[in-house]
C-alpha cells in the first residue's frame, strides 16, 4: 500500500461540508481547541480530520478535566501487573494467575435507549477484558436511577436491566454483584456502570502498542455500519430535551458475534499471531489506531475501502467515528497471517487488513484515491487539551439537627419497604449468575464469588459507593466507598487486592462540580493507599447533568479480592441460636443516613467519617478469625438494623438486639461488622478481640421467628414479605 | 463412558457439561456444529445450554439445522442417547427428536435462580440416581422455558411415563409444571433446568450430580 501520488495533504473534498464556528461547536470543539489544531497541522483540517480530532479530544476519550487529578490515585504494588493506561488493569492472583478487570460507564447512551445503551456497556467492559487475553468471568454493574415516581424510570429500569441481562446473558459471563439506587438526582441522567474481570495467565497478556515497521494492521469481528457516529462526543456534553434527536448515536449491540469474537480472539492469541491488539470502543477505528501508534512510537495508515461494511456509500468520517459494536484492531505478524485468517473464518467473523504500521509519526487516512486525513499520529493523544479546571471545596455540611424518635420496626419497614432497600432479586434473576458454574456466592448479600476455574481460589467482587455522603462530603465520601468495598470483601473472607474505579460527575466546568470531583479522587486515593487497593483501571464520566441539574456524585467503586481456598471463605447464615456480635464503634451517626432518607426524607448533616486505620484492622481480624465466624456481613446504609435483618431474613431466623437506640440500630459509623456465631465461638472471638484491642461486642442473637430491636417487635415472615415484595411493587 | 458435547456458535454452557460428565468418570470430546460426524464410540451426546446462533430465528431453530444436527439424528435413530439441557433441548424439540416446544416464559423476563423439581419417573438412565417423587433443587436460568405441547402429546407423555421432571412452583407458565421430557424410547432427555450448575458442593448444592453419575453407571452395563 502506498500513498497516492497526486493526492495534495489534507485536500478539501466537494462532498464534505465545509469547517465553519457551527461545525466546529457541533463537533464539541471550543474555540481555542480548534485554534490548537490549526497550531498542530498548519492549516484548516478537512472534515474527517475535524471529526478524528472531536474523538479523540472530547472528555470521554482525552480525560482532559480529570487527567490532572487521576495522576494523583496510587496505582502500584505488588500485585500489579498493569495499572491504569491499559484497556484494563490486571493483578497477580499468585500460581502464573492475573484478574483482568475494569468498570466503565455508559450513562448518556443508556438514558437515550436503555435497553441497547446498557447492553453495549455490558459489550464494551467485556471487550476491554478479553483483549487484554483474559477470559471473563465475572461481571456486576452499578445503576442509579430517577426517583420512582418519576416518570421516565420505571422504563428505564425495566430496559436496562433487560439490556444487562440480554447481553451478559447471552455472551455467558455470569454476574455476581451491583447496586441498584434511585434518588430524584438522576431523574435526567441515569448511571450505567458495567464492570467485567476475567482470568488470564500472567505471562500471556496482550497490550496495546505496537511494534516493527510494515506490520499488517488487521480488522477483525463485525462489519462497520454507521451506528454511533459521534457517540463519544455526545457522552461529553449535557442534556437537554432535545435527547431524543441523538437517539441514532446510540450503538446496537450483538453479544452473539462478541461471543464468537471472544473465543476466535483467545484462540487467536493462542497461536502467537498477535503483536499488539485493541478493541475499538468509543470512537471506535480512530481512537483504537491511534493508541496501538501511539503507545508504540509508530504511525498507522489504514486504506478505508477495505473495512469491511454493512452500510453502502459510508464516507471516511463515517467509517472513522462509526462505534459498530464488536470489532476489534490488531497488529499482526505478517507471517502468521493464513493461520491467523482461518480462525475467524472459522467462526464465521470478519478478518480484514486495512493498513499498516508506518515509520513516520503519520495518522495517514486514505480512501478511495483519496486523502481523507494526514495527520501527526502523536499530537492526537499527547497534544490533547488538558485542563486544570477551577475547583471549590465542597462547604462542611451544617450539623444534623435533632432526629425525632420513631418506632424502630416502622424505621425498618420505611427501608426495606423502599427500592433502595429492598430485596433485588427482581433484577438479579434476570441475569444468569451461575454460568461456566463456577460460582459460588450469587448477588444478593454481600461480595459476589467465583471459583478460579479447576482450582481452589476463589475470587470476590463488589460495587459500592454511598453518593450521598459524596455530596455532604467529597472527601471522606470518596473514602467510604473505598471502604465499604474493603469491608464486604473481608466479610466473605477474601483479601482485598485491587479497585477500579467509575467517576461520575456533573459538569466539570462547574467549579462546586470540579470540587467534588477534587475531594472525591483525595478520599479514593488516601483510602486505597492505606487499605492497600491501588486502583488499576478505571473510567471517567463528567457532563452528567440534564438542563443544568447535577447528578449526586457518583464515584463508583469495583474491589477485587482472592479467597485461597473454600476453607476460607466465609458463606454461611446465620441460623437458630447464634450469638450476634458488633465488630467496630458505634457512635451512632446520623448524618446523610438511610434512615434520615427514607423515613424523613431528609438529606442533612455531615457523612460518616472514615478511620481507614480501623478499617484496616477490623477487616484483617475478620480473615485472621474466619474459622471461628458462621456469618459476617459489613454494616453500611441501615446500620445495624438493617444489617441484622438482612443476616436474618438470609438465614431464615428471627433475631434480637438488645438496644433500642435509633443512633445504635440505624447509626451509620464506618469499620463494622455484624458476625453470627455460636457461643463458643463467640467467646473465643472476644477474647481474641480483647487480645488485639479492638472493640467487639455482642449486641443481640439470632432466635425465634420475630425481629425484635429494643422493645418493638415484628414477625420476621411480614417482614421479609414487604422486603422481597417491595423492589418488584415499585418498579415491576 | 464417552460423551460428545456439542458445540455451536452461541453455547455457552458446553464447558459447564464436559465438566460433570468428566466429574462423574466420563471421557468428553467436545464437536464442532460444523461436523457432520461424531466421533467412534459415543455412548452419549450433549447438547449445551446457551445461546447457539444467537438464539436467532427460534431459540434452537438454525441449530436444529446445522451438520452436526444430521449425526445427531443418526446416533438418536441407531438408540444413542443424547442429553439436551437448556438450549439443548430446544435443539432436541426443534430437530423433533422430542415433542412440544419452548415458548418464552409467562413473565416475558429472563429468569434465573434455583428451583425444585419433582422427579416423576426413576425409570430411565438419565433419572435412575433419583427415586419416583423425590424433591430435587436444581437451577433454571432461560428466557424461552415455557414448555407446551398439544393435548394429545401431553396424554401420550404421561400414558408412557415420559415426564422426567415437574416444576413444584412453575416459573415459566410450563403447560402441567413440566421440566424435562423423554423420548419414547427414553434414551433422549431434554430438560430446561441445568443440572451440571447443581453438581458440586461448591454449587451450593449436589441433586444435579445423581444424573450424571447415574449415567455412567447405566451406560457403562448397557
Amino acid at each position: 500500500m502506498s500513498t497516492p501520488a497526486h493526492a495534495p495533504r489534507g485536500k478539501q473534498h466537494m462532498d464534505e461540508p465545509k469547517i465553519t464556528t457551527d461545525l466546529i461547536e457541533a463537533h464539541g470543539l471550543k474555540p481555542d481547541e480548534y485554534d490548537r489544531i490549526l497550531e498542530i497541522i498548519g492549516r484548516e483540517p478537512t472534515f474527517t480530520e475535524l471529526g478524528i480530532f472531536s474523538a479523540m479530544w472530547n472528555e470521554h476519550c482525552s480525560y482532559k478535566s480529570s487527567k490532572k487529578w487521576l495522576r494523583t490515585l496510587p496505582t502500584e504494588g505488588p500485585q500489579v501487573i498493569c495499572g491504569p493506561g491499559e484497556n484494563a488493569g490486571v493483578v497477580d492472583i499468585g500460581d502464573g494467575q492475573a484478574v483482568v478487570f475494569k468498570m466503565e460507564s455508559h450513562n448518556h447512551p443508556s438514558y437515550i435507549e436503555p435497553y441497547q445503551g446498557a447492553a453495549t456497556g455490558v459489550g464494551g467492559i467485556l471487550r476491554d477484558v478479553f483483549t487484554m487475553g483474559a477470559r471473563p468471568i465475572a461481571a456486576m454493574n452499578s445503576l442509579s436511577f430517577g426517583e420512582i415516581s418519576h416518570p421516565k424510570t420505571r422504563q428505564l429500569v425495566h430496559g436496562v436491566v433487560e439490556g444487562v441481562g440480554g447481553y451478559g446473558n447471552c455472551f455467558g459471563v455470569p454476574t455476581v454483584g451491583g447496586e441498584v439506587r434511585f434518588h430524584a438526582a438522576y431523574n435526567g441522567n441515569c448511571l450505567v456502570n458495567a464492570f467485567a474481570a476475567g482470568l488470564a495467565d500472567a505471562d500471556k497478556i496482550f497490550y496495546s502498542a505496537a511494534s516493527g515497521v510494515g506490520m499488517p494492521v488487521v480488522y477483525l469481528g463485525a462489519k462497520t455500519g454507521r451506528d454511533g457516529v459521534g457517540g463519544a462526543t455526545m457522552a461529553s456534553a449535557e442534556f437537554d430535551e432535545s435527547i431524543e434527536e441523538k437517539r441514532p448515536t446510540v450503538q446496537v449491540g450483538d453479544p452473539f458475534t462478541e461471543k464468537r469474537l471472544m473465543e476466535a480472539t483467545l484462540e487467536l492469541m493462542a497461536t502467537g499471531a498477535v503483536i499488539s491488539i485493541q478493541d475499538m470502543g468509543a470512537a471506535g477505528l480512530t481512537c483504537s489506531a491511534v493508541e496501538m501508534g501511539d503507545k508504540g512510537g509508530l504511525g498507522v495508515q489504514l486504506q478505508l475501502d477495505d473495512v469491511p461494511q454493512r452500510e453502502e456509500a459510508m464516507t471516511a468520517y463515517e467509517m472513522m467515528l462509526s462505534e459498530s459494536q464488536e470489532r476489534m484492531l490488531m497488529v499482526l505478524r505478517p507471517e502468521k497471517e493464513a493461520e491467523a485468517r482461518a480462525v475467524f473464518e472459522k467462526w464465521d467473523l470478519d478478518f480484514a487488513i486495512v493498513g499498516e504500521t508506518i515509520a513516520e509519526d503519520r495518522f495517514l487516512i486514505l480512501h478511495g484515491n483519496d486523502v481523507k486525513a494526514d495527520l501527526p499520529l502523536s499530537k492526537l493523544s499527547s497534544a490533547a487539551p488538558e485542563y486544570d479546571r477551577p475547583w471549590a471545596p465542597t462547604e462542611a455540611p451544617e450539623p444534623l439537627d435533632d432526629v425525632p424518635g420513631v418506632d424502630p420496626i416502622d424505621a425498618l419497614k420505611a427501608l426495606i419497604g423502599s427500592p433502595n432497600y429492598a430485596a433485588k432479586q427482581w433484577v438479579y434473576e434476570q441475569y444468569d449468575t451461575m454460568v461456566m458454574a463456577d460460582t459460588v456466592q450469587t448477588p444478593g448479600l454481600g461480595a459476589g464469588i467465583v471459583r478460579v476455574h479447576g482450582t481452589d481460589k476463589h475470587l470476590a467482587f463488589t460495587s459500592d459507593v454511598t453518593p450521598r455522603y459524596v455530596r455532604a462530603n467529597p472527601v471522606e465520601g470518596g473514602k467510604q466507598a473505598v471502604a465499604e468495598a474493603y469491608r464486604n470483601l473481608c466479610a466473605v473472607g477474601a483479601r482485598p487486592l485491587a479497585t477500579t474505579d467509575n467517576l461520575n460527575f456533573g459538569n466539570p466546568e462547574k467549579p462546586e462540580i470540579m470540587g467534588q470531583f477534587v475531594g472525591a479522587i483525595q478520599g479514593i486515593g488516601e483510602a486505597c493507599r492505606v487499605l492497600d487497593t491501588p486502583i488499576v483501571s478505571g473510567n471517567v464520566s463528567l457532563y452528567n447533568e440534564t438542563d443544568g441539574q447535577g447528578i449526586l456524585p457518583t464515584p463508583t467503586i469495583c474491589a477485587v479480592g482472592l479467597i485461597d481456598g473454600p476453607e476460607q471463605a466465609i458463606t454461611g447464615c446465620a441460623r437458630d441460636g447464634h450469638v450476634a456480635l458488633l465488630l467496630g464503634e458505634t457512635q451512632g451517626h446520623l448524618g446523610q443516613s438511610a434512615l434520615l432518607y427514607e423515613v424523613f426524607n431528609r438529606e442533612d448533616g455531615d457523612a460518616p467519617h472514615v478511620d481507614l486505620e480501623a478499617e484496616r484492622a477490623h477487616g484483617e481480624f475478620i480473615r485472621a478469625n474466619h474459622e471461628m465466624i458462621k456469618a459476617c456481613t459489613d454494616l453500611a446504609d441501615g446500620g445495624l438494623a438493617l444489617a441484622a435483618f438482612e443476616m436474618a431474613e438470609a438465614g431464615g431466623v428471627g433475631v434480637q438486639l438488645d438496644d433500642g437506640d435509633m443512633g445504635q440500630l440505624f447509626g451509620e459509623d464506618q469499620a463494622r461488622y455484624l458476625i453470627a456465631c455460636n457461643f463458643d465461638q463467640a467467646e473465643a472471638l472476644m477474647i481474641a478481640a480483647g487480645r488485639a484491642g479492638l472493640p467487639l461486642k455482642t449486641v443481640g442473637k439470632f432466635t425465634g421467628s420475630n425481629v425484635r430491636m429494643g422493645g418493638a417487635e415484628a414477625p420476621l415472615s411480614e417482614l421479609a414479605a414487604l422486603y422481597r415484595g417491595a423492589f418488584e411493587a415499585a418498579v415491576g | 463412558m464417552h460423551a460428545a458435547v456439542l458445540v455451536f456458535p452461541g453455547s455457552n454452557c458446553d464447558r459447564d457439561l464436559a465438566v460433570a460428565f468428566e466429574k462423574a468418570g466420563a471421557r468428553v470430546s467436545m464437536v464442532w456444529h460444523k461436523d457432520t460426524v461424531l466421533p467412534d464410540g459415543i455412548d452419549i451426546v450433549g447438547i449445551p445450554g446457551g445461546f447457539s446462533y444467537g438464539d436467532y430465528l427460534r431459540c434452537g431453530a438454525i441449530a436444529a439445522n446445522s451438520p452436526i444436527c444430521g449425526a445427531l439424528r443418526g446416533h438418536v435413530d441407531r438408540g444413542g442417547f443424547a442429553l439436551g439441557i437448556c438450549n439443548g433441548f430446544q435443539v432436541l424439540t426443534e430437530t423433533r427428536l422430542l415433542p412440544g416446544a419452548l415458548r418464552r416464559n409467562a413473565n416475558l423476563k429472563y429468569i434465573c435462580k434455583p428451583v425444585d423439581l419433582r422427579v416423576e419417573t426413576a425409570d430411565s438412565a438419565f433419572t435412575a440416581g433419583y427415586s419416583e417423587g423425590q424433591e430435587i433443587t436444581v437451577p433454571i436460568a432461560h428466557h424461552d422455558g415455557n414448555y407446551f405441547a398439544a393435548d394429545d402429546t401431553l396424554r401420550a407423555l404421561n400414558d408412557q411415563d415420559r415426564v422426567a421432571f415437574r416444576y413444584v412452583k412453575n416459573p415459566n407458565g410450563s403447560v402441567e409444571d413440566i421440566a424435562g421430557v423423554l423420548s419414547e424410547n427414553r434414551r433422549v432427555l431434554g430438560m430446561m433446568p441445568h443440572p451440571e450448575r447443581m453438581a458440586e458442593p461448591a454449587h451450593g448444592g449436589t441433586d444435579g450430580q445423581a444424573m450424571f453419575r447415574a449415567l455412567i453407571e447405566q451406560l457403562a452395563t448397557a
